[in-house]
């Protein structure tokens, strides 16, 4: 790990490369920049459908300088457990062109869509069968690249074109699936929340995570200026404030000895410590068009005042698993 | 030269078994469905004595198996599923994926019929549902025909004008269950005979690489498509699947040498002068070859012309078994709710559209959920094929056989 | 891309492979505004080449950073994050 610092990280070339056509500013390609610093040898990345995959790909260009598989939206979890699969019996038997490498490494990217709904069932039976990979939810809210629509991992209040703040209906009424609680129930190895606004802290997560034997995964917020409606240059600005308001904490989850045990990080530890620095929620929802209701034409009280109330209610059932 | 070959009895799905143990793919992700699952329970047997380097992948449901055999696939490895039925739906839109990818998948199909209503037995339409797919699709008669098939699969898939997956079907129940007198090659020769994985050439931004995922030599698999490529990328597809006509044949022509049992594309049965003839797919056709042998006796011009291969379909080879036959019964196992007949009455006249002296042609459908085709109801299928030929017209293009009204 | 619409299904990479690198792609003429980076401010902390979204700025050997402006698209987080504010977006003419 010590070779870690972003210094030496910087000389590191990138596995994804210019010329890809996401948004300026999309937060995706700045998690996959960040997370793919941090590979220790020979990777193979498969990725579901969605923007990341859609715009890195475009016959025929590819902005992918590993080799890199997409078949289906629901399904990476289970093409990442063909391809564990693969290089495990080619070096069990001793035959076959990926028998050669020591140790090949198992990404998988997909965004909410692809881990939340349509391929949770993938997700989930990976990783009850225990196969060496990492996974990371690039999780912008919506099924974005369908043009906004909203998914599980939408939050509470979002206006989304399938969930839009109505003169009846204040945006998405269900609140957002809390996968990481989920992932760390399946006794899921080390479960882990990264952001792009702390990225050595998303590289030393990402190398723990490939590190780490059998499934992991990496839960990152991915701010989208359009879906969320804001101005591209504040992309990790928005999602640093996700953070500083707990809405999106970060910390790890390692199983020791059949219990689940959390760490919160530096960036929510230190707010742990001294509460008064916690930002209040509507902070990072002002700059936001998708929660432009809860504000105008007037504040939104009740709405505003429900959703501090949840946020602060999770911070605190998660400072108490991590023993702060 | 043929090979030195030990007699076993084994049932259509141990047959599948055991042959592909005698492969031993990198790769077996597969979810159990009836009549499928004594293929996925003897081959986790095999690997849990040690008898298959095999890593064996217990998914989570039909459509995440053909996911990760596409994932393993697409590694390089050799990657075998099992499936029927509603699990072969349940992947349907993998189908696609697989074969658009070119990954030389073998896919063993126990054919059942599609719910609802559910009903586990046999029929046919889980294959004919695929067929537009672009996977290679051979129908096995007898669990002998299971064992070579999925041996022979492997060279089929991965032959460098094919490279497409291969689906090898037999009928559920009747031979996957069933136990037979089955020919099986040693170990050795069917690995000698398999050899190892051929990968496609292609090329990358690097330039010529071999088509499968390695850190190496990076490759992007599955890109996006837009309507400037999708119909060159698809045609590919097609041409391969013609190419293909021609490769198999190679193939069955290495393996029958081997083996000593001849293999064909469609199997002509008496038909030199037979004045009416059935023509149809999978174990039925041994029925109705019985009834032909009787109706001989009796005077009788009968023929018959079992399909063996069915994608790519064998158009060439169909018109000349049916030789000169002025009336052809189509007794299948499938549907087509809605159409102007059955699948395979509707290929087959359209393969045999334009030639000089087209014989008459009928629909039979027959069997579907499992429903018993029984010799007397292949004699009533040829009085109805003589009355055709007496009358010189086909009245009633389609009709069910031994259903109660 | 024009004489690449000529490459039909006969001569096309098998199994759909995308032949070319996006680095062919030059995104550089989609934003309006490009970074300056003001080298004499500039604390060499490599946090813009980290939360560039396409990876254009790259570190250089003597630390300092430069915008690669064939691919820049002007999304302006550069110049939003930099802790000491070097960075200035600047209408493109």
């Amino acid at each position: 790990m010590s070779e870690i610092t972003l210094k030496e990280m910087a000389k590191k070339p990138d596995a994804l490369v210019c010329g890809g056509r996401l948004c300026a500013g999309c937060d995706e390609t700045i998690v996959v920049r960040q997370v793919m610093k941090a590979t220790r040898g020979p990777t193979i990345v498969t990725n579901a459908t969605g923007c990341l995959e859609v715009s890195t790909s475009i016959f025929p260009f590819t902005s992918w300088e590993v080799p890199w598989l997409h078949s289906a939206f629901e399904n990476v979890a289970a093409s990442a457990s063909g391809i564990e699969a693969a290089i495990k019996a080619m070096q069990k038997k001793k035959e076959g062109p990926l028998a050669k490498y020591p140790r090949i490494d198992v990404i998988a990217f997909a965004g909410d869509g692809g881990t939340y709904d349509i391929g949770f069932q993938a997700l989930s039976g990976a990783i009850e069968r225990g196969h060496d990979f990492t996974y990371v939810l690039l999780d912008n809210e919506a099924y974005m690249n369908t043009g906004i629509q909203r998914s599980g991992g939408t939050p509470f209040g979002a206006s989304t074109t399938t969930t839009p703040a109505g003169k009846v209906v204040h945006g998405k009424t269900e609140t957002k699936k809390p996968i990481d609680e989920i992932i760390i129930a399946h006794g899921t190895p080390y479960v882990a929340t990264i952001n792009t606004a702390w990225p050595l802290d998303v590289i030393k997560k990402t190398r723990k995570a490939i590190e780490v034997d059998g499934p992991t995964f990496l839960h990152s917020l991915a701010p989208c200026s359009r879906g969320w409606r804001f101005s591209p240059e504040k992309t990790i600005e928005i999602s640093r404030l996700a953070t500083q308001t707990c809405v999106f904490p970060l910390f790890e989850c390692r199983q020791e000895k059949g219990r689940p045990v959390y760490e919160l990080s530096a960036p929510s530890l230190a707010i742990a410590k001294r509460p008064e620095t916690k930002k209040p929620v509507e902070v990072y929802l002002e700059p936001q068009g998708r929660f432009r209701h809860f504000f105008r034409p007037t504040r939104n009280e009740a709405l505003l005042k429900e959703v501090q109330q949840s946020i602060d209610t999770r911070w605190q059932i998660l400072c108490e698993k991590a023993g702060v | 030269m043929v090979l030195k070959q030990k007699m076993t009895g084994l049932n259509g799905d141990e047959a599948s078994a055991y042959a592909t143990k005698q492969v031993d793919p990198d790769v077996v992700a597969a979810y159990p469905i009836t009549p499928q699952t004594i293929i996925v329970e003897r081959y986790s047997e095999y690997v849990a004595d040690g008898l298959v380097g095999s890593v064996f992948v217990s998914v989570e449901s039909e459509h995440s198996a053909l996911s990760a055999c596409v994932g393993a696939s697409a590694a390089g490895a050799r990657a075998f599923t099992a499936t029927a039925a509603n699990g072969l739906a349940l992947m349907w839109e993998i189908l696609y994926v697989a074969a658009g990818l070119r990954q030389p998948i073998v896919m063993a199909v126990a054919n059942r019929c599609l719910g609802g209503p559910i009903n586990i037995h046999n029929d046919h339409s889980d294959a004919m549902g695929a067929r537009d797919a672009g996977w290679v699709q051979i129908f096995c008669e007898n669990s002998q025909e299971v064992y070579d098939t999925s041996v022979e699969a492997w060279r089929i898939a991965e032959h460098p004008d094919v490279q497409l997956p291969v689906m090898v079907n037999f009928d559920g129940f009747t031979i996957s269950h069933t136990m037979e007198n089955v020919y099986t090659l040693e170990d050795v020769d069917v690995k000698s005979f398999v050899g190892k994985r051929v990968y496609m050439k292609t090329e990358s931004p690097r330039g010529e690489v071999e088509f499968r995922l390695d850190p190496e030599n990076p490759v992007t698999i599955g890109p996006l498509d837009l309507q400037d490529f999708y119909f060159e990328h698809k045609v590919q597809q097609m041409e391969a699947m013609k190419d293909a006509l021609k490769a198999i044949g190679s193939v069955d022509n290495e393996f029958e040498k081997i083996t000593g049992r001849e293999l064909k594309y469609v199997y002509p049965y008496k038909m030199e002068d037979a004045e009416v003839a059935v023509i149809g797919l999978g174990s039925a056709m041994g029925t109705v070859r019985e009834v032909v042998d009787e109706l001989r006796v009796e005077g009788v011009k009968a023929g018959l012309v079992k399909m063996r291969l069915f994608r790519p379909f064998p158009v060439e080879e169909l018109k000349k078994a049916i030789c000169n036959v002025p009336v052809l019964g189509v007794m299948e196992k499938a549907y087509s709710i809605g159409g102007p007949g059955a699948p395979l009455y509707e290929e087959v006249k359209t393969a045999l559209y334009d030639i000089p002296r087209r014989p008459l042609v009928a629909d039979y459908i027959n069997g579907l959920g499992g429903k018993d085709t029984s010799p007397d109801m292949i004699r009533d299928v040829f009085k109805s094929l003589q009355r055709i030929k007496e009358k010189g017209t086909v009245t009633e293009p389609v009709t069910y056989v031994g259903v109660r009204e | 891309m024009s004489e690449d619409k000529k490459r039909g299904w006969k001569t096309l990479p098998k199994g759909a492979v995308p032949y070319k690198s996006s680095k062919d792609y030059k995104t550089g003429d989609w934003g309006v505004a490009k970074p300056i980076i003001d080298h004499t401010k500039c604390t060499k902390c490599t946090l813009c080449h980290f939360f560039c979204p396409e990876g254009a700025i790259k570190v250089r050997e003597d630390g300092y950073t430069e915008v690669n402006e064939d691919y820049c698209k002007g999304c302006g987080v550069c110049a939003n994050e930099c802790p000491v504010k070097c960075i200035k977006m600047e209408m493109k003419k």
